[in-house]
């Protein structure tokens, strides 16, 4: 097994990292990793954040140069679009007609963010997910002064930070009744509105878009169903994505807003393993089988996977966690808040360091931090382990949470 | 080799010490890095340099002698 040909399609950061981990592994076969995108494989989340605000370069972004995977014996095929897969001959076929054998196939495909509608060939309407999306908001963000932000998720909302902070008129239009929607709880919502208030940008919740109005061709406002009309010379699109399953689905593998996978990370076909963004999968932590975007997903995913691939398989069980960075809030989520009918409160609210611990029924499902990593911490701990303080204990301050693992622990 | 981290960005992904433990290791209550070596060998530098371009949040700042 540690000799076969193992194709992985996707080189963001779950393709790139199990290309490494099957090596550090013990695998010795071919290993090819093939990534549509012109650039070396480099890591996302910074561009909505350091990148952006102008702390750095792209050259900080790209993982390692190409002497780094020649001498690792990974075959990096980057600027390559897979374009069909042959799943009886086992063979992948790129764009430009020629083909790739492989004995496990791994799909990293990823997701793309959602195009609104009417916003097609407007100038100054952006989204962001490369570099190539991030160096031309940058370019923009140096000579525009109304940025209109349209989707109050994680990446609107770093975005709209970053924008603050270049100088410019921000505006954030969220459909839904709160920011950062189903994410996170209500309380921790409210404190991030109250602080991209303070930071000044102004609010429209439960807002939706009529039209985008361009002139020549170029963005020149938002023009909202309440008849407001919002100035813009630039606007930034964050409302979800969709995953990459067209190679699967079109291939008949089983796909349900994503690839499906078991808890070994296999496809419907068991040559084909899929993770990252574009892999729904079965979890202890989640209601239903779900697909999370994220780095620990993607990280933790690759090492699990590599471990499959080279003849150790084991059930993919580790805690989902998040981060967002807006203005100097660092905000962490672990676990997931699915389905819970209890909130406690942890900290200080007003001085935005507190946590929210969330219940379904007695059982502790996720907890939001904001500014206040060590419950963070002690939270990914505990829902490791299953462990749950009781609200009471959550909610007070002079409560260690770490005795619960002590308590936990069998006598010597 | 002289490392410095930006304490109020680091989020606890541990990545860092994966790639170079001899130099990083984690706080035992938040999670949060700490540098063992401020100024490790040489035989730890190419490591050191994983980590920092590994780190999601970007807090490992790396300034290189010139000798």
């Amino acid at each position: 097994m540690t000799d076969s040909e193992i194709v992985i399609v996707g080189a963001g950061q779950a393709g790139y990292q199990l290309a490494g981990a099957l090596r550090d592994a013990g695998h010795r076969g071919q290993l090819v990793l093939i990534g549509d995108e012109a650039e070396l494989p480099y890591q996302r989340p910074p561009l909505s954040k350091a990148f952006l605000s102008g702390a750095i370069g792209a050259e900080a972004l790209t993982f390692q140069q190409p002497v780094h995977f020649e001498s690792k014996g990974i075959d990096l095929r980057i600027g390559t679009r897979a374009e069909r897969l042959d799943r009886v001959g086992r063979r992948l076929i790129l764009a430009d007609g020629s083909d790739i054998g492989y004995d496990k196939l791994v799909l990293a495909t990823g997701a793309a963010n959602r195009v609104l509608p009417g916003s097609e060939g407007i100038d100054g309407v952006h989204s962001i997910r490369t570099i190539a999306d991030a160096r031309a908001i940058r370019e923009r963000l140096e000579r525009s002064r109304n940025a209109v932000v349209i989707g109050g998720g994680f990446l609107g909302l770093e975005f709209a930070a970053v924008a603050r902070e270049w100088g410019l008129a921000v505006s954030i239009v969220e459909a839904g009744p709160r920011l950062m929607g189903r994410a996170i709880s209500q309380p921790m919502a409210e404190a991030f509105r109250a602080h991209h208030v303070a930071l000044g940008s102004q609010l429209f919740l439960q807002a939706k878009v009529r039209r985008l109005i361009a002139e020549a061709g170029e963005i020149s406002a938002v023009e909202l169903e309440d008849e407001i009309l919002l100035p813009a010379d630039l606007v930034v699109v964050g409302i979800g994505v969709e995953p990459h399953v067209a190679l699967a689905r079109d291939a008949g593998i089983d796909c349900d807003n994503g690839i499906v996978v078991d808890d070994r990370l296999a496809t419907s076909d068991p040559s084909i393993f899929a993770l990252g963004d574009c892999a729904v999968f079965p979890s202890r932590f989640a209601l239903q089988p779900s697909r999370l975007e994220s780095i620990q997903n993607a990280m933790d995913q690759a090492r699990h996977l590599a471990a499959v691939l080279t003849g150790k398989p084991a059930a993919y069980d580790a805690v989902p966690w998040f981060w967002s960075d807006q203005g100097g809030a660092k905000l962490q989520i672990a676990g997931l808040a699915q389905g819970t009918d209890r909130e406690v409160l942890r900290g200080d609210v007003s001085g935005m360091k507190f946590s929210v611990f969330c219940y379904r029924g007695d059982r502790l499902v996720a907890v939001e931090s904001a500014n206040r990593p060590a419950d963070h911490m002690a939270a990914r701990r505990l829902l490791t382990a299953g462990l749950s303080p009781t609200p009471e204990q959550a909610a007070d301050p002079g409560f260690d949470l770490k005795s619960l693992f002590a308590a936990a622990q069998p006598a010597a | 080799m002289k490392i410095t981290v930006d304490m109020d960005k680091c989020i606890g992904a541990g990545l860092c010490v994966v790639a170079a433990p001899q130099v990083f290791a984690q706080n035992d209550d938040d999670g949060l890095v700490i540098v063992l070596n401020e100024n490790p060998p040489a035989d730890q530098h190419e490591a050191v340099r994983e980590a920092a371009r590994l780190c999601p949040a970007l807090v490992i700042h790396l300034q290189d002698d010139n000798d």
